[in-house]
């Protein structure tokens, strides 16, 4: 039995949290774009970090880099259209002790100048960030050629990467700070939509570590960027039908917190994972992997499924692809139930 | 590693090119595999640069205001290699384990690897980004090293180079110099067959770059044109060099084949008599 005075939740600010099952948790809360977070934390990296210096190519009024650009005009570089020279002229950049903020979309930083993130990059283990927005679904309306949904595969892919996608404007400003503090290349995903600020600032950041965000006993989800969010509305209908839901935060893609994962497997017996993003590959290829190699429970993945999305808006996406907190309701009783036939199977064993 | 004075004469550096060249065919007939063609004939180039040009001390590999050099084609680096054991970066006992397991030559240039690599290449169209930004650094903290990049001609079909070459007009990168080794052969066969670059110095002038286009095989002129670029203001320069595909080694000079072909033993030894006989007429 639990104590009524304890709550489950961990690090949720309370308004959110009152909003979990209201349809309007979208209008009401409190919300930004993580690019734009990402844009106001590396203005304040600039006074304390000499070093740091902000690449763009064309998109920083899309960003808002254009204000670091504003405050630190020495140490602002506009490549234009020009992806490519962007990461490539980082990767010299960070040969000389600078700490490059190469910033465009996720889709032209892991696809369109993905040789020179490889080569110029990941091989020498250079000291570049990786800035990427417009990640997943996020950028809805803009449609598929805009929409990151292979990034955090692609990069994965990579060995020396580090992958990173905060959940919401809180995590976002404490993980860039956290890059720029860590000797190597670290890749960091951005929404393009708003997303609610969930954390309260007691919320602690450390790359590669998995934040458990409820506490539950009967599955655990484990969710990544804007899913993070889903993952809450989920547990908070779920836990209302009897299911002791636990929600992890696994901000750092890579390197996955392998000890949280295990926990999580072997303290519930039963694991979701929520990604926006394609779903092979990534953080639900990530955690199978893992889970299959020391310790499978049953497992389900929410991710986009083979397939391109289409315009429209942001909610209205997560929807129709597979990644609303009801496609996270349903897999979670799809997982409680296939665990349950297993412990029937050992039973009558 | 022979011993020498730096900077070299215009003598000294025409045979240190020949002690290079020799280094090229063992190492490359020792491997079993590599890129004759392409390092032979950037050998004067990059043996201007290291023992005459370059502000370097192979003492202090990382040294934060040393000359920067990239070997943008990274697929001709035995040159490179040669260039840093003759000049004591490494033992020359190392040019024997190239593309070997375990060895600190790889088959392109690792900066991990390699002491005195400044930039990791293989992937063509990489280096001449990765010199502007090293560049930028520079101006960035007031520094006054200056950063040499060799590129290809057929490397500059990579759409990359030209992204580097407006950004490098527009920051106004005088202490970037770019050298083209045009030997006019690529993998496939000659540039003007695979896809013609044309008046390439009329592009980088209309780019905004401060061209300069010379004999690369004649040492004097290529030492008195890096000399130049270094005290350049206002834009970055690009030395086209014209060149020969195998420059020193008749049977090899002009042929596409020779681009990544090693040779057998009895074929080096032809070459290296012929590189030293040359060398000696000096």
């Amino acid at each position: 039995m639990k104590s009524k005075n304890r709550s489950p939740y961990h690090y949720i600010r309370f308004d959110i949290l009152s909003m979990l099952t209201s349809k309007d948790l979208f209008q009401k809360a409190e919300q930004q774009a993580t690019r734009y977070s990402y844009a106001d934390a590396v203005c304040k990296l600039g006074e304390t970090h000499p070093e740091v210096v902000v690449l763009d190519a064309d998109v920083s009024k899309s960003i808002k880099t254009s204000e670091f650009a504003k405050r630190f005009p020495g140490r602002s570089f506009n490549f234009g259209i020009a992806e490519q020279n962007m990461m490539a002229a980082a990767a010299g950049m960070a040969t000389t002790g600078l700490i490059p903020f190469a910033t465009t979309y996720a889709v032209f930083a892991s696809m369109r100048a993905l040789d020179q993130v490889r080569n110029s990059i990941h091989y020498p283990k250079l000291n570049v960030k990786i800035a990427a927005s417009h990640s997943g679904l996020t950028p809805g309306p803009d449609g598929v050629t805009h929409q990151g949904q292979e990034d955090l595969s692609i990069l994965r892919a990579i060995p020396n990467s580090t992958i990173i996608a905060p959940a919401d404007p809180t995590a976002t400003h404490l993980a860039v700070k956290a890059a720029a503090d860590y000797l190597g290349p670290v890749y960091l995903s951005f929404t393009r939509d708003p997303v609610p600020v969930i954390f309260n600032p007691d919320y602690p950041f450390q790359i590669g570590k998995a934040v458990t965000l409820r506490d539950g006993s009967d599955v655990t989800i484990i969710a990544i960027r804007d899913l993070v969010v889903q993952a809450l509305i989920a547990a908070e209908h779920l836990v209302k039908k009897g299911i002791s839901t636990r929600v992890i935060d696994c901000h750092t893609l890579k390197p996955l917190d392998q000890r949280a994962v295990l926990k999580a497997a072997r303290e519930t017996g039963a694991v979701v994972t929520a990604e926006n993003n394609i779903f092979y590959g990534g953080l639900g290829s990530a955690v199978a992997e893992l889970l299959i190699e020391n310790h499978p429970v049953p497992m389900q993945r929410i991710g986009i499924r083979d397939t391109f999305a289409e315009s429209g808006p942001y909610l209205d996406l997560l929807e129709k692809y597979g990644l609303s907190a009801a496609h996270i309701i349903k897999a979670v009783k799809k997982v409680v139930s296939r665990k349950a036939i297993l412990k029937n199977r050992k039973v009558s064993k | 590693m022979s011993k020498f004075n730096v900077p070299m004469t215009i003598e000294e550096l025409k045979r240190m090119a020949g002690v290079i060249r020799c280094d090229i065919i063992e190492m490359i007939c020792t491997a079993g595999a590599g890129h004759p063609g392409g390092s032979l004939s950037a050998a004067d180039i990059v043996t201007a640069l290291y023992f005459r040009v370059m502000r370097i001390d192979p003492k202090k590999p990382a040294w934060p205001d040393r000359d920067r050099f990239i070997l943008s084609k990274g697929h001709a680096c035995p040159v490179w290699y040669a260039a840093l054991a003759e000049r004591g970066y490494f033992k020359k006992s190392h040019l024997a384990t190239l593309r070997r397991m375990n060895s600190i030559l790889q088959g392109h240039p690792d900066m991990l690897k390699t002491p005195g690599i400044d930039m990791t290449a293989g992937s063509l169209g990489h280096g001449l980004s990765a010199g502007l930004g090293m560049a930028l650094s520079g101006k960035i903290n007031q520094k006054d090293f200056h950063v040499w990049v060799v590129i290809g001609d057929g490397e500059s079909q990579e759409g990359s180079i030209w992204e580097a070459a407006m950004a490098g007009a527009k920051w106004k990168l005088d202490n970037l110099t770019a050298i083209c080794d045009r030997n006019n052969l690529q993998n496939d066969d000659r540039v003007d067959n695979v896809m013609p670059m044309g008046d390439l110095a009329g592009k980088w002038r209309s780019f905004g770059w401060n061209v300069k286009e010379i004999d690369g095989h004649d040492m004097e002129s290529v030492v008195k044109t890096l000399e130049g670029a270094r005290n350049s203001k206002g834009t970055p320069t690009m030395v086209i060099a014209n060149t020969t595909k195998g420059k020193g080694v008749s049977y090899m000079e002009n042929i596409p084949e020779w681009h990544g072909k090693a040779p057998c033993l009895k074929e080096a030894e032809e070459a290296l008599e012929e590189i030293r006989r040359c060398s000696c007429e000096i």
